[in-house]
């Protein structure tokens, strides 16, 4: 009797091989020793094989000189200079492109997504024609449509189109006036962050003052006064220097100024126009999430269509447009690599060159992925942080 | 009808300015100056391009089997020029005389997508058909049995390749994205991690860097003397590259589970693996359907990648055909040609994923 009892209260110990947590101990050894098998598997392969060809590992090639010649760089770089000044060159190319994009992308999505909502029927229509064709054609067949005619409709360099203010654009690229860089420049382009910061204390001090009296200042028009005004007084202080390399007319074509390839722009409007049209969706679907009843709510309570939108609606939609647009952000840049199809010397290509001159696969690839890796956990986590600001607090 | 007639008397119809196609104009055209403005403007831009791009497109376009001298004469689109080409572009490097083989797979794969919309066919069976579709297909392409001749791989290209890519790659790849979804929603840590980690890293790096990745280096981690064809190379690499997409659809989808649904069917006395195969899964697939379908329409167009390792797809079969010096103005015709082709495929697959969601959504509304 009293044994069946404690049969009810306590229930037996299960047997080893039925108790989930001795299972799942064994699932993740079993587990562990499987991958680690397969790695041990891979490398010695991977070993043997390299022996077998004669190719020693490590990453000592990247001192050794490059020899090839790279076309656009943002740093100093010749033929002599060493693979892992090339990978930089490149790095620092993939960045460009992204930057730009990333902007330039912003900007027309985000347009397009406005028009896809709006009243007039044409442009909503006209809107959503772009969307649907731009999105369903794959993004190396649009580059390499945008690269053939850029190379191939456009006039020749020495009957390139001009634009007025000297512009100039031909089979060659895009050809523009540069200013003479002195030092008044670059001590502007230091005074710039300093003119960012005066500008948030600016708007810290204008929030704090509407805290305690109530009052309004005007912020946008004093933020951009300070932003542009402090690199422009250091600027006139150097002396305001104002002089422009401007593009000459040679026997080939045009020299001086400055210059974009066509491998760049090529680039840089593929990767635009496509992700614009994915930027344009996920910014409709933000707009649209956000309740009628807000604006009416806002309207309601006195406020013009201007601060309805900028301190109602468009704070809610951000919510819903941050995550997605993260990750279109990170496509782009990822979307970048397909530079080596088009010739523009990004990061892989480089790495696609130096592959093929030293037969360091291994580490050209691990190079790529590395970098990639960084910088899409930077973006990811830049975008996690901004959105975590914007996020709505609950109580 | 006496009732009615004396409690609604006269029945005014609207004023004419709100109705018809003035009112529908008035409305959507010129409700506002700034709308007005919109109107002319986008008018102006259709009237401006319009009517060129159509002249370009059909009605100064060259048609029929002429020689390369007649279109550059002419000022419309070469269409020659595809009809001298496209079997290359379709078919790339195939044999010729077998072409009509790339022919029947690739039906047979677009009727087996089309059977496959049917949500009445969403059955285990279906699966099996599937099998059966892509074992007749390879028989079909491969060769070497029933009187067929043997066509290696590398000499396959064109749209066959292309679909044979995305689909095989969706197959594959979704029993292993269920496990990566199910492996980092487990409660073993060193599981998760492994399937954080695999998820992770794939989706931090561009699809080309794995492509890189299969065609220079599997050859190196594979035993000596072990060969491995290029397409399987760059199967493999989309394969992996999918997964980890589909994985993190697949975990919305197990996400979107209540709780309720496991602790009922642990209440019921279910293992693991009934409660995931019976309960939870079919429940989490069925509601990212649609985000399954974007994922796939995505790939479709991603296997475009593979021109870049040097796989004859559509893509590189066209860049081929462009590459003819006597063909080689036509360029646009090319690209605008199979620009067409995709498009068809991604937007109809799209309409029918946008299609789903509101059937599926059906049962939920109330």
């Amino acid at each position: 009797m009293a044994d069946q009892d404690r049969a009810i209260h306590v229930p037996p110990r299960p047997s080893p091989w039925n108790d989930p947590k001795i299972r799942a101990i064994i699932y993740q050894i079993v587990l562990i020793a499987g991958v680690v098998a397969l790695g041990v598997f891979l490398v010695s392969n991977t070993l043997t094989n390299l022996e077998q060809r004669q190719i020693r590992t490590g990453y000592g090639f990247l001192d050794q000189e490059a020899g090839f010649f790279i076309g656009e760089t943002l740093i100093s770089y010749d033929a002599a200079s060493s693979y892992g000044r090339a990978f930089l060159v490149g790095l620092l190319n993939t960045l460009k492109v992204s930057v730009i994009g990333v902007v330039l992308a912003t900007i027309l999505g985000t347009i397009i997504g406005i028009a896809r909502l709006s009243q007039n029927w044409i442009v909503a229509r006209l809107a959503s024609a772009y969307v649907e064709t731009l999105r369903n054609i794959p993004l190396l067949l649009q580059l390499f449509f945008w690269y053939a005619a850029l190379t191939n409709l456009l006039p020749a360099s020495d009957h390139a189109a001009e634009f007025g203010l000297n512009i100039f654009l031909s089979k060659e690229g895009l050809r523009y006036p540069w200013p003479v860089v002195e030092d008044a420049h670059i001590w502007a382009l230091i005074a710039l962050p300093f003119g960012i910061a005066g500008a948030v204390a600016f708007s810290r001090w204008a929030r704090a003052r509407q805290m305690k009296t109530g009052r309004q200042m005007p912020l946008l028009w004093p933020s951009l006064v300070i932003i542009v005004g402090v690199p422009l007084i250091v600027w006139l202080m150097g002396g305001a220097p104002s002089q422009f390399e401007i593009p000459e007319k040679t026997k080939f074509g045009h020299d001086g100024g400055a210059a974009v390839t066509p491998e760049f722009l090529a680039l840089v409007l593929g990767l635009v126009t496509y992700t614009a049209s994915f930027i344009a969706e996920i910014v409709r679907a933000g707009i649209l999430a956000v309740s009628w009843g807000q604006s009416e709510a806002a309207a309601a309570l006195g406020l013009r269509r201007g601060p309805t939108l900028r301190l109602v609606v468009l704070p809610q939609a951000l919510r819903v447009i941050v995550p997605p647009m993260t990750s279109q952000f990170l496509n782009l840049t990822k979307n970048s690599s397909l530079a080596v199809a088009i010739g523009y010397p990004d990061l892989v290509s480089v790495a696609n060159t130096t592959l093929n001159q030293t037969g360091q696969a291994i580490e050209c690839i691990s190079l790529i992925m590395a970098v990639y890796l960084t910088v899409s956990l930077s973006i990811a986590g830049a975008m996690n942080w901004y959105n975590r600001r914007i996020a709505l607090v609950e109580r | 009808m006496t009732m009615e007639e004396a409690t609604t008397p006269q029945v005014e119809r609207p004023p004419a300015s709100v109705t018809g196609p003035w009112g529908w104009a008035r409305a959507n055209l010129f409700s506002t100056p700034w709308n007005t403005f919109l109107t002319l403007v986008s008018a102006a831009v259709l009237v401006w391009a319009v009517p060129p791009a159509l002249d370009w497109l059909i009605f100064n376009a060259v048609w029929g089997h002429v020689k390369p001298e007649v279109c550059k004469q002419a000022d419309g689109a070469c269409w020659a020029f595809i009809a001298e080409k496209y079997r290359l572009i379709l078919f790339g490097r195939y044999p010729f005389k077998e072409q009509w083989r790339p022919v029947l797979a690739v039906c047979l794969l677009i009727a087996m997508i089309v059977f496959s919309c049917n949500r009445r066919f969403w059955r285990v069976w279906l699966g099996a058909v599937w099998m059966a579709g892509l074992a007749v297909f390879g028989t079909l392409m491969w060769g070497g049995v029933l009187g067929l001749s043997p066509v290696e791989t590398n000499l396959w290209g064109g749209l066959p390749l292309t679909l044979i890519l995305a689909v095989v790659g969706v197959v594959v790849a979704f029993p292993l994205s269920i496990a990566l979804a199910l492996g980092r929603r487990s409660r073993m840590p060193i599981v998760r991690s492994f399937s954080v980690a695999y998820i992770e890293l794939i989706r931090g790096v561009p699809l080309i860097s794995l492509l890189f990745m299969a065609s220079f280096m599997l050859p190196l981690f594979l035993p000596t003397g072990m060969k491995i064809n290029a397409l399987l190379r760059a199967q493999v690499a989309i394969i992996m590259f999918t997964a980890a997409y589909l994985a993190e659809v697949v975990r919305g989808g197990l996400q979107a589970i209540p709780k309720g649904q496991y602790e009922a069917a642990q209440a019921l006395g279910l293992g693991y693996m009934q409660m995931m195969w019976k309960i939870i899964l079919p429940q989490a697939i069925r509601a990212v359907i649609p985000p399954i379908v974007n994922t796939f329409i995505g790939m479709f167009k991603d296997t475009s990648l593979v021109a870049i390792v040097s796989l004859t797809d559509l893509l590189l079969a066209t860049k081929q055909a462009i590459s003819d010096p006597n063909w080689r103005a036509f360029f646009v015709e090319g690209y605008v040609f199979i620009a067409f082709i995709y498009f068809i495929f991604c937007f109809s697959m799209s309409k029918y994923s946008q299609h789903l969601e509101k059937t599926l959504r059906a049962g939920a509304r109330r």
